[in-house]
């Protein structure tokens, strides 16, 4: 790494707000490395029943087996054997705020997580390192049967109910780092939306790494039942330290007929992340998934939420933002299945690369023959604000059908100098300028936040701008 | 006009700008005060928008030489929003859009941020305050409601930016308003419409007008105080209302050949 490229690294990660550490003492602590050996403590101290244990295991060595990918971004760099799998920072996780461990509350305080909940959320749980801390849902939910935990948990309370959709979606076998996270998976939430149940109200959950060379494995399970619907929102932060932490998560989620689920994710984890998600989700007749999937932070992201259009009148829209600014990669897109025929989608990828920054939007529309009627369209941007920032584009379209109508667009563009000086003729500063032509290209997309989080948006653009353009 | 207002002055000395290592202004000297309309002239190629650029700090074009001078302090070394601040404004001839930041907003923002940076003890308008602004001025122009929802100038048409620009000027009260050939493309109501806020603004708020035109036609429904006929990157002839009618009838032959 070049020093220009460096201090431009360290000008990065200093205008992170979220980069400070708290000092936590946790309960229990795994040695660094994976080995079966600590596959089976995590399970044994979770006290798992012997069907999880024996998941875990073969996840594991499905994980031994599989190669690293060698596609998206560089992996090479990863060290699982300086990684902490699993850290268990409380005894349990609380209902009530005040019983949640003074030091771990201040960090969600500092984050705005319970002030967030009180304003406008339904409910809202957080995640400190291995384990979820907290989880608390409105009691009009609870008497209406919803259930929102976290994971572990709903292992433990719901056993039947979790078994039967668990893993289901997303196999250990489907990729490395599904398998990786089967094997050592701890926290996440666990929502069962009951037939006909409408939550108004956005579920959150924050998910915080704190420790050094930490491995976050969540594990997300959603199951909207019958014309039942859910947003489910996900936030995420991390201290910058010099060494990378390692969070990979698999989410899972089931929709059922005529039933809505929206998930938003603000990933904003600090730029020594690496975030290797894999999120699907299987839409039954009628159902929609909406994934609306920010990116701004990490050293590198793979992922791309995936919808299985299941049966006749299933929909599926994806929107997505990646931000990469110098020294982060954003590997980012989407997937949608037509796997019925009358069935609907549509992606809108959004990209922004500064500096050295890299974007590449990567997606799959796949038809299978015989799925008539099919409508799909697919829309991807990309605004490169630097001369030396990199932007790719690779949309794989399989459509082995004829009767379909299928749309595809892509555009590149350039911040320009006379937009620019438009701009600035009428008193905004270069930074300022530019962080308004931003904010309107992804504006289609951030619109479909809820305000807060839309504000919260607008803002992270702005601290990612910081910095000159040119 | 309001005597207890200060004056502006915008005073430009053999300025001389190259695009290019090409020379295009040869030495120009202007003196624009406010409360006064220039109107300056002249055929295709004769560098006068490129004076406007170059005078609100487009980086593409070089200063060679000359200086020019905003209530004494020179202003070449400023970037474009510096000379904003100061109270330069710039119409275009070809407004740029911007996707996803609506005419409203974006007015409030600039309007805002300019207020900040002339008078910090200024408290910023909200959207809820800055709404009935922005359609007042947007009424006086003729547009239509609905723009202040609209993506900055995308899809409008010539003569719908033309009018946005003038609103522009209005809202965001600069002391020297220069105009980059705002009559061009314009049908005869629209010019009506533009020439008129122009004139609206200028004896409003006690500006200082700058207007490039290679038209006549605009003086129809505006009286500017000085007229002058620029040619090869220099003012070659300046006057009153009297010298534009005189091009009018024998054009800019007999000026240029001279």
């Amino acid at each position: 790494m070049s020093n220009n490229t460096q201090d431009k690294l360290a000008q990065d990660l200093s205008t992170y707000k979220y980069g400070f550490s708290t000092d936590t003492k946790s309960v229990f602590k795994a040695d660094k490395g994976l080995n079966r050996e600590i596959v089976e403590a995590i399970s044994k101290y979770k006290k798992e029943p012997q069907w999880m244990l024996d998941f875990r295991l073969n996840a594991y060595e499905i994980f031994k087996s599989k190669p690293m990918p060698t596609w998206g971004g560089k992996l090479s760099e990863i060290d699982f054997d300086n990684i902490h799998y699993y850290v268990k920072p409380s005894d349990r996780s609380m209902r009530d705020w005040a019983d949640v461990p003074q030091d771990i509350k201040d960090t969600f305080d500092r984050l705005g997580v319970p002030e967030a909940e009180r304003k406008f959320l339904a409910g809202s749980g957080a995640q400190f390192e291995s384990e979820m801390v907290y989880h608390n849902l409105q009691d009009s939910l609870t008497k209406k049967g919803v259930i929102f935990e976290g994971i572990d948990d709903a292992l433990k309370n719901h056993p039947d109910l979790f078994r039967e959709h668990f893993a289901t979606i997303v196999p250990p076998r489907d990729n490395k780092f599904a398998a990786l996270n089967s094997a050592v998976w701890s926290g996440g939430s666990f929502i069962y939306v009951p037939k006909g149940v409408h939550i108004e109200l956005p579920l959150q959950a924050y998910f915080r790494i704190n420790s050094e060379n930490m491995g976050q494995f969540e594990r997300t399970l959603i199951i909207v039942d019958e014309e039942a619907s859910v947003h489910y929102v996900e936030g995420c932060t991390a201290p910058t330290y010099s060494s990378d932490s390692l969070h990979s998560a698999v989410v899972e989620i089931i929709v059922k007929r005529g039933g809505k689920c929206q998930y938003t994710t603000i990933q904003n984890w600090s730029h020594n992340v690496y975030n290797l998600v894999t999120k699907r989700a299987k839409a039954m007749q009628d159902a929609t998934m909406f994934w609306l999937d920010c990116n701004l932070g990490s050293k590198l992201t793979m992922k791309y939420p995936a919808v299985y259009l299941m049966e006749p009148g299933a929909k599926a829209e994806i929107l997505s933002v990646a931000f990469a600014g110098s020294g982060q990669h954003q590997d980012a897109g989407a997937k949608i299945i037509h796997a019925a025929p009358n069935t609907t989608s549509s992606i809108n990828a959004k990209s922004i690369s500064k500096g050295s920054g890299r974007s590449t939007y990567r997606g799959l529309l796949k038809v299978y023959p015989g799925m008539k009627n099919c409508k799909s369209k697919v829309a991807c941007d990309a605004l490169m604000l630097d001369k030396e920032s990199r932007s790719d584009t690779y949309p794989t379209m399989e459509v082995d059908e004829d009767e379909v109508s299928i749309e595809h667009e892509a555009t590149v563009s350039k911040i320009g100098e006379e937009q620019m000086f438009y701009l600035m003729s009428r008193g905004l500063s270069e930074q300022e300028a530019a962080t308004m032509i931003v904010n309107g290209f992804i504006e289609p997309i951030v619109k479909q936040l809820p305000m807060e989080y839309a504000i919260e948006m607008n803002r992270l653009i702005e601290l990612e701008m910081e910095g000159a353009v040119g | 006009m309001d005597s207890t207002t200060p004056k502006n002055s915008l005073v430009i000395k053999n300025l001389q700008v190259s695009i290019e290592g090409k020379e295009i202004l040869r030495g120009v000297d202007l003196t624009v005060n406010s409360g006064e309309i220039h109107i300056i002239m002249g055929p295709n190629g004769s560098g006068k928008s490129t004076l406007c650029y170059a005078l609100m700090g487009h980086p593409a074009y070089e200063i060679t030489g000359g200086e020019v001078l905003f209530n004494g302090e020179n202003i070449l070394e400023l970037s474009p929003d510096k000379r904003a601040h100061l109270g330069l404004f710039l119409g275009f001839q070809y407004p740029r859009e911007v996707t996803g930041v609506t005419f409203g907003n974006f007015l409030r923002i600039a309007s805002n941020n300019l207020q900040k940076n002339r008078d910090p003890s200024v408290k910023p308008l909200s959207p809820i305050q800055y709404y009935p602004v922005v359609q007042k001025a947007m009424n006086d122009m003729k547009l239509d409601k609905s723009f202040i929802g609209r993506s900055l100038n995308e899809g409008f048409s010539g003569g719908e930016k033309k009018r946005a620009e003038i609103i522009q000027m209005n809202l965001l009260k600069p002391k020297i308003a220069m105009l980059d050939e705002i009559d061009s493309g314009l049908d005869i109501d629209a010019l009506k419409i533009v020439a008129e806020g122009i004139q609206k603004t200028f004896e409003e708020q006690n500006i200082g007008v700058l207007l490039i035109t290679h038209y006549q036609r605009i003086l129809n429904y505006l009286t500017p105080h000085f007229v002058h006929i620029m040619s090869k990157g220099k003012i070659i002839k300046s006057g009153d209302m009297a010298l534009a009618h005189a091009l009018e009838k024998e054009g800019y032959d007999q000026f240029i050949t001279a």
